[in-house]
């Protein structure tokens, strides 16, 4: 199954991914509309320190700890991937707590969300794929 | 603080109702031209700092930023000019030489463009390169000058070594120094993707790149950095550099703070010191020295690699030509005064050297009518800007070009000059790791190889216009060729006729 991959080689650090997803996730038209004057809370994230940098979101695991870890059932693996049903979703953070990856977070309203691949928007490809200008991130099968 | 005389040229205009302040542009700008002002709570710039690199134009995401000319202007003068006025401000307050990199900029005339190129009408068909065969390889280096035969009267093999192109374009050498690991990573693997040769450039061959050698050509410059028998035996072809187009007539200098480990190692020099060619190789001063040279090389690679001699075009180019290919060098390199530098003194380069169309013509003319043009391939550099200038390279008589400002615009350069300060925002003429890594040699290889296969397109479908179906038959075919809008003189230099004649 085709999963994102970060090469942190490539990685400049410009933060470009977390635009394109905030954007994508935001159901608006136009980045402009969707980020102008908005804090945005993206489901990557670069770490970084001095020249080493790298992108960080949902590694969608074999075995996920977050999965197991839900106690509401709100977290779900459908052919590979790690989805999220924000109804069932009760905030307790456990998933957050039990991600070793610093993966999960909560959006603006107090929800969990994560990375879901794009596949429940309307790009259906991961839009920080596409934003990344140094094929940093990358989506493909491995 | 004392007066800055200095206006900033460019003006970075950025458009509040589209900027999201996502701060990509500051993140990227080695120079420092962006910031985000907490205060204000919007992106700021100082335009003093900006080269017009257009790295921040080309990551911001939402199209909020363009780099415009300023307006500001001194009272206007035809003679003293904002810029003549402001390099005397500029020479004035450091007293040092006027640094500038890449090709002679200034508004000389450029012959590519005042030649026309043919087509068949009528009475000799064109050829469809889809649908019939169009030969682009060619292959570069002394041709036998007689057929020889064995005592049972077999052809004896006397074919001197040859560089086989699939297409008649090749990279130009850059050394590892003026440009990155990931720029020469990215040219050695699209040259032999492609089919054709990247050149070393006076910096040596880093080890990584041994892998690339039978698509590579190593140069010999006068400051000799890295070069060792492994060397020379490395690649296809070695090259020994007398000038170059954008400062003939004087040396080189890496600055120490270029030369880090990897560098240092490649070169054979400490680190940290600075690289210095001389101006002249100190053991060449006459055809009969060069050649001394040129069989050295042959011997060192046992006659196996062609031996190039790279010259810049200048004034009596014809004469040195000839001279040269009596030298026993296979290919002659031409490289034009418009020809890049990654740093050169700015009144060399913008004064020093003649059009490499002249220069072309001539050294072709000069050759045939000694009867040794087969003695040498002559391979022309210095601003070849598309396939257009190629087909008429071809047509004036070059066996193939070098290209090499075109390739490091494939790359991402965007030709703002300022390769010298070391801080390329597009990784390409830079050391520094943290500028390095923004040039992904997987997409810079692909660009390089989507360039030169778009140029074979096109340069078959000029072929085909013309009837004509492979670069032999191009070669040296001035005839394909019409001059508008020059002088008789022009026309008796480059050979060709005027449009209409």
């Amino acid at each position: 199954m085709k999963k994102v991959y970060v090469n942190e080689k490539w990685c400049l650090g410009c933060h470009l991914c977390e635009y394109y997803c905030a954007f994508a996730n935001s159901g608006k038209s136009s980045m402009i509309k969707a980020l102008k004057d908005h804090h945005i809370v993206p489901r990557i994230r670069i770490e970084e320190r001095g020249n080493i940098s790298f992108a960080v979101s949902c590694r969608h695991c074999t075995d996920p700890l977050c999965v197991k870890s839900c106690i509401s059932g709100a977290l779900s693996i459908v052919d590979g991937a790690v989805f999220i049903d924000s109804d069932k979703c009760v905030g307790c953070c456990s998933c957050i707590m039990s991600c070793p990856y610093g993966a999960l977070s909560h959006n603006e309203n107090g929800v969990i969300q994560k990375c879901e691949l794009c596949q429940k928007n309307e790009f259906g490809v991961p839009l920080c794929v596409q934003g990344c200008p140094n094929k940093a991130i990358v989506y493909e099968e491995r | 603080m004392a007066i800055d005389f200095l206006y900033p040229q460019y003006e970075v205009i950025r458009n509040p109702q589209r900027c999201i302040s996502c701060r990509a542009c500051e993140r990227q700008c080695a120079n420092g031209v962006h910031h985000y002002d907490v205060d204000f709570g919007c992106m700021m710039s100082d335009e003093s700092k900006c080269v017009a690199c257009h790295r921040c134009v080309s990551l911001c995401p939402t199209r909020a930023l363009k780099i415009v000319k300023t307006d500001h202007t001194f009272k206007e003068n035809a003679n003293w000019t904002g810029k003549a006025i402001s390099e005397v401000y500029r020479q004035a307050g450091t007293g040092g030489v006027l640094l500038s990199s890449m090709g002679n900029p200034e508004p000389y005339p450029i012959y590519w463009d005042k030649l026309l190129i043919n087509a068949s009408q009528v009475t000799n068909p064109s050829i469809d390169p889809l649908r019939e065969p169009m030969e682009t390889r060619t292959t570069l280096g002394a041709k036998p000058q007689a057929i020889e035969r064995d005592k049972d009267g077999n052809l004896v093999d006397n074919m001197p070594p040859q560089l086989t192109l699939n297409i008649p374009v090749m990279f130009s050498a850059m050394s590892y120094g003026s440009i990155s690991y990931n720029a020469h990573a990215s040219l050695a693997r699209a040259a032999t993707a492609l089919g054709t040769y990247y050149n070393t450039g006076e910096g040596g061959l880093h080890q990584d790149f041994y892998q690339y050698g039978p698509h590579t050509i190593v140069q010999v410059a006068s400051g000799r950095f890295g070069v060792h028998p492994d060397y020379l035996n490395a690649g296809a072809a070695v090259e020994i550099k007398m000038g170059q187009g954008a400062k003939p007539g004087i040396g080189g200098h890496l600055p120490g703070i270029k030369v880090g480990a990897d560098i240092s190692r490649t070169r054979m020099i400490p680190e940290g010191t600075d690289a210095i060619s001389p101006a002249p190789h100190h053991d060449i001063y006459s055809i009969e020295d060069l050649r001394q040279l040129v069989y050295s090389i042959k011997e060192a690679t046992h006659y196996k690699k062609p031996v190039i001699v790279k010259i810049a075009a200048v004034h009596n180019v014809a004469a040195i030509a000839s001279g040269i290919a009596r030298s026993g060098a296979d290919i002659i390199a031409i490289d034009g005064f418009r020809g890049g530098t990654g740093a050169a003194p700015t009144r060399i380069r913008d004064n020093v050297g003649i059009p490499i169309e002249l220069a072309l013509a001539a050294v072709d003319q000069r050759l045939r009518e000694e009867g040794i043009r087969d003695r040498v391939s002559i391979v022309i550099g210095g601003s070849v800007r598309n396939s257009a200038d190629l087909v008429k390279a071809i047509a004036l008589g070059a066996d193939a070009v070098y290209i090499a400002t075109a390739a490091l615009l494939a790359l991402g350069c965007h030709l703002c000059r300022s390769c010298q300060t070391g801080k390329c925002n597009w990784g390409i003429a830079t050391q520094r790791p943290e500028l390095v890594k923004r040039l992904n040699p997987d997409i810079g290889e692909k660009r390089l190889i989507n360039l030169l296969t778009s140029w074979d397109h096109e340069l078959k479908e000029m072929m085909g216009g013309m009837g004509i179906n492979s670069i032999e038959a191009l070669r040296g075919n001035r005839l394909m060729l019409r001059g508008i809008g020059l002088t008789q003189k022009e026309l008796d230099i480059l050979g060709v006729k005027h449009a209409g004649e």
